[in-house]
């Protein structure tokens, strides 16, 4: 069955082990966790936490073995030698013919991507021991992170794309229970259905996109290669191997990106990310930092063959992925600076951050994209729960910059450090883990030939060192203000305080009273691993360094097969280097002076420049309002659909049931009055009164149509459907 | 047998089930509406599977006589409760969903 | 092959009477014995489309218990037995309207698609092993939902129907 199996047999057997063969019981652990944790969770004494934890911690000691043995693994093949992944796959359920598959595809991609997110999950909920210590659903919070990791482990070790799908809603089940964790309140709850709503539009491209792939590549795939057309490697293959029809896989390209547009947050359906901040901190730091919305950028590196020939990267000019990667990188970059709340700024930046890595995607800088899932993963976990423990500890559950911060620096050692190790990982300074993922990624997307969109990342490299700056100069430096003050005005914070609320930190109330200090050693611990793991992560791929530095290039990234496209890699030149390390520190220096003169002393050149100078003000006044994408979504999309139809219905309503059944001589009446009502009275009595009345009609006209009679929808039901079976007939005749 | 005999048969009791849907305010009555239109589908299922001369339409015929079986129950047990508490099974009367 | 075409028609005319019958009668359990009729007819109907488990299924399933039910729900909803006035909505009127627009739209399309293509001979019925080979083979997994749909169905209508 297997074509190339014939050339596989005469290079060297490739190593295995127990860990790479067993590599599925890593979601498994997690998956029975989440049972117990359900099942007995409240009856054990640290109401079931412990079974997260736990199962958290075997699942990264498991991904930790698979990766030591993938290492192994490469090391085992020769030079060129594409090496296979180790591939298992039994059959889940079969139903009418079609047979489902589940199982496991191990190779250096999926290794990585389950090494970091076992590690974030233990690390975040060891963290959440402490910061959600006494919350009313604690043990469902812990079930849910739990199922959530599950998820997110079994998609990305999938053999195959209904198991990735699978994986893929389980992800996004727990990011809405987690989002509105604390539903009780309005905004939560509505972030929650924001962020599931929005995700789910994308997810519909994850179907028709799964659809396309399997109807197209399933003949070829059973017949080369004895599997069906939802495995991965069968997909990666067809993709590869000239069969498939380009317009096919141009358009399953596409649908597969949408879903990635909504999971990664990338514009325009990201608007749910930064209001998903709602949810606890631990949650905005797993799910939003560095693991579910990775989920759309690993999508497509899984799938890179579909797109890399789909989307004709490394073609001439742009593709979609660049497009929309640059786009989101500049757009979310410029929101970040008018945020006042912290998390929202690091929300936003995660949206930038994943917008390079699309970029890398697209522009074919496949290995410095997965590398910076790697790193970013580490300093943007790293920061979110920097800003988690300045809250629990210091800003009396406030977020807001602005009203609740500065000056912490003092109070804070341990978190200031690991701040501003991960921020200077975040702008890519030199030896910290961003410049080695961050460079690369422009770097590669230059090489590649699209000099614009290295523009565009250079542009976003300055717009992030200068929002980055700017709020940890107002969290950390400048006078303390509002809660960091000591103050404790706990009625004044009560429209923007929203955790404060919670009985969740009933028994935090003590520590206000003696201001603000640093955390306890659950939160401090995982903040200083991360922050260390920020500084070195990088070294394991040090592109600078030479060839010898590249670790993650050899393990990782698919060598040239009929699995995997040829790819380049741009030589480091340190004039390059040096020229971003220079727009990085314009940008931090810009930034810092701005910051001071503007926050703390208070410089009246600057102090409400924008309410002086009009354009200015129209600008802050259009990223306050994040471009208007939400009134676009929320007010013109949804109303131009659900509106005429209520109107429609309404007026078939009046017009053709009344008409029918109350007779003709009650239709003349109404013409006739509705001619004295128009003709007569309006253009008589003027038009100033219509728009008064107008309005008021339309807001009762639709009121009626929801009669609450069941045979009336019926009616309405079956008559719509007679008439819309009588034209397709017609027509088809 | 013309293939079409049978549907047309199916076709002519499902319209008079969509007739009976609408125009009938019993609940129970409506039930046996909906009654009379699955049964439609049934022997419309069966004539293709004679047609193709495969079995998949038996099976999903008896699907659909289990799923109705379960739809009888679940509804007469509404109907039941709303008996109960209004004192009246007329549909009419039941508009609480009124916007 | 022509007593199989006159039973069709006797049986086909029989179920379209009665079916007109339990959508206008005036009396709830004389439509539900109507409807008796129309079942029987399709369990017929079925044996002439060479499918005598279903048929004996739809016996059992339908008149067997589904009717029992209907009757049941009859009997304790409305105290009195016989004719009632009140069983029809203002909608009637649209009713036939709807009715006879789908009909003509099916009518075409089934006339423009098969014409007067005829069904094949048979003289062997359907086994009821090929059935069951069908479905704890290739459709195993709807029959496992369809379980849950009963259950659910069960406890559900156990749930409404309970006084407390």
């Amino acid at each position: 069955m297997n074509l190339f199996a014939s050339e596989s047999e005469v290079l060297a057997p490739l190593a295995s082990g127990w860990f790479l063969e067993h590599a599925w019981l890593i979601p498994v652990v997690p998956a029975i966790a989440f049972a117990l944790i359900i099942l007995i969770g409240k009856r054990l004494p640290m109401k079931g936490s412990e079974l997260g934890v736990l199962s958290m911690l075997s699942s990264l000691v498991l991904a930790a073995g698979a990766g030591y043995q993938w290492i192994q693994r490469t090391n085992s093949a020769s030079e060129e030698q594409f090496v296979e992944p180790v591939i298992k796959s039994w059959s889940w359920w079969q139903s009418g013919g079609f047979n489902f598959g589940i199982g496991q595809h191990i190779d250096g991609l999926s290794v990585l991507v389950l090494i970091v997110v076992a590690f974030i999950s233990t690390l975040v909920q060891i963290y959440s021991l402490e910061y959600l210590r006494g919350d009313r659903r604690y043990t469902h919070f812990f079930a849910a992170l739990t199922l959530f990791s599950g998820g997110m482990l079994a998609m990305v070790l999938a053999d195959n794309m209904m198991l990735f799908l699978l994986g893929w809603e389980i992800m996004g089940l727990c990011s809405f229970m987690l989002i509105g964790h604390w539903w009780e309140d309005d905004a939560n709850s509505r972030a929650a259905l924001k962020a599931f709503f929005t995700v789910r539009t994308g997810d519909a491209g994850l179907l028709v996109g799964i659809a396309m792939l399997y109807f197209s590549a399933n003949d070829w795939t059973q017949e080369h290669l004895g599997v069906s057309g939802f495995s991965i490697r069968g997909i990666s293959a067809w993709a590869l191997s000239g069969e498939p029809n380009s317009t096919v896989i141009t358009i399953a390209a596409v649908a597969l990106f949408i879903a990635c547009i909504g999971k990664s947050g990338q514009f325009p359906l990201h608007t749910w990310l930064p209001d998903a901040m709602a949810g606890p901190t631990p949650v905005s730091s797993l799910l939003h930092s560095s693991t579910m919305v990775v989920a759309g950028v690993y999508l497509v590196a899984r799938l890179y063959p579909v797109f890399f020939v789909g989307l004709d990267i490394l073609g001439s000019g742009g593709n979609l992925i660049m497009i929309i990667g640059a786009i989101t990188i500049v757009i979310s970059a410029a929101l970040a600076f008018v945020q006042n709340d912290i998390k929202r700024v690091l929300a936003y930046s995660t949206v930038s951050q994943l917008g390079y890595m699309m970029l890398g995607l697209g522009a074919g800088a496949w290995m410095p994209a997965v590398f910076h899932i790697f790193t970013h993963a580490f300093f943007k976990a790293c920061l979110f729960l920097g800003a988690g423990s300045i809250s629990h500890s210091a800003s009396h559950h406030s977020f807001d910059m602005k009203r609740d911060m500065g000056g912490l620096r003092k109070v804070m050692p341990i978190t200031f450090v690991t701040w501003i190790i991960s921020t200077l990982a975040l702008c890519g300074v030199f030896p910290f883990s961003g410049f080695f993922s961050k460079d690369e990624i422009i770097d590669n997307v230059g090489h590649n030939g699209y000099t614009n969109f290295m523009i565009i990342g250079l542009v976003g490299a300055f717009m992030t060192a200068a929002y980055m700056t700017r709020a940890t100069y107002l969290t950390f430096f400048g006078e303390p203000r509002g809660a960091s003050a000591g103050e404790n005005l706990h009625d004044s914070h009560a429209d923007h305080d929203a955790h404060a609320a919670h009985d969740a930190h009933a028994d935090h109330d003590s520590h206000e009273a003696h201001g603000p200090h640093e955390s306890g050693l659950l939160i401090t611990v995982p903040l200083m691993i991360l922050s260390v793991l920020a500084l070195g992560s990088g070294f394991l791929n040090a592109t600078p360094f030479g060839e010898s530095w590249e670790r993650m290039k050899l393990w990782v990234e698919p060598r040239h097969s009929e699995f995997a496209p040829e790819l380049h890699h741009a030589p480091f030149t340190w004039s390059k280097a040096s020229l971003s390390l220079l727009i990085v520190f314009m940008g931090i220096a810009i930034s810092w002076l701005i910051s001071t003169r503007l926050f703390t002393k208070r410089d009246p050149r600057l102090v409400g420049l924008t309410q002086r100078v009009k354009i200015l003000g129209l600008g802050h006044k259009f990223l306050v309002n994040k471009y208007y994408l939400d009134v676009l979504y929320e007010k013109v999309i949804v109303r131009s659909i659900a509106y005429p139809i209520a109107n429609a219905a309404y007026w078939f309503n009046q017009n053709i049931l009344d008409g029918i059944l109350h007779g003709f001589a009650n239709s003349t009446r109404k013409l006739s009055g509705w001619v004295y009502q128009n003709i007569d009275q309006r253009i008589v009595d003027g038009t100033v009164n219509n728009s008064a009345t107008l309005t008021k009609s339309i807001g009762t006209a639709t009121q009626p149509t929801q009669s609450g009679k069941v045979s009336q929808y019926g009616a309405l039901l079956f008559s719509a459907a007679a008439i819309a079976a009588l034209v397709l007939v017609i027509i088809n005749t | 047998m013309f293939v079409n005999q049978f549907l047309f048969l199916a076709a002519v009791l499902f319209c008079i089930g969509v007739y009976g849907v609408v125009a009938r305010k019993n609940a129970v009555l409506m039930l046996m509406s909906i009654e009379l239109i699955l049964n439609s589908v049934n022997i419309n299922l069966l004539t293709f599977a004679l047609r193709s001369g495969s079995t998949d339409g038996h099976v999903f015929a008896l699907y659909i006589i289990a799923v109705a079986a379960a739809e009888v129950g679940v509804g007469l047990g509404l109907v039941l409760l709303v008996y109960r508490n209004k004192k009246t099974i007329s549909l009419d009367d039941l508009s609480e969903m009124r916007g | 092959m022509i007593a199989q075409n006159i039973g069709f028609w006797i049986i086909a005319i029989v179920m379209i009477v009665a079916a007109l019958r339990v959508v206008t009668t005036n009396n709830v359990v004389h439509a539900a014995l109507w409807l008796v009729v129309v079942l029987a007819g399709a369990a017929a109907q079925y044996i002439l489309l060479a499918a005598e488990f279903v048929a004996v299924t739809q016996v059992l399933v339908y008149i067997g218990a589904v009717m029992v039910l209907f009757l049941f729900g009859t009997m304790l909803t409305r105290a009195r037995i016989g004719a009632e006035s009140d069983l029809n909505n203002s909608y009637k009127k649209l009713g036939i309207p709807v009715g006879l627009v789908m009909l003509v739209a099916m009518g075409l399309a089934l006339v423009s698609s098969f014409g007067d293509e005829k069904l094949p001979q048979t003289t062997t019925v359907v086994s009821s092993q090929e059935i069951s080979d069908q479905i704890f083979g290739p459709y195993l997994l709807p029959f496992w939902a369809l379980s849950f749909v009963l259950l659910a169905a069960v406890v559900g209508a156990i749930v409404l129907a309970r006084k407390d």
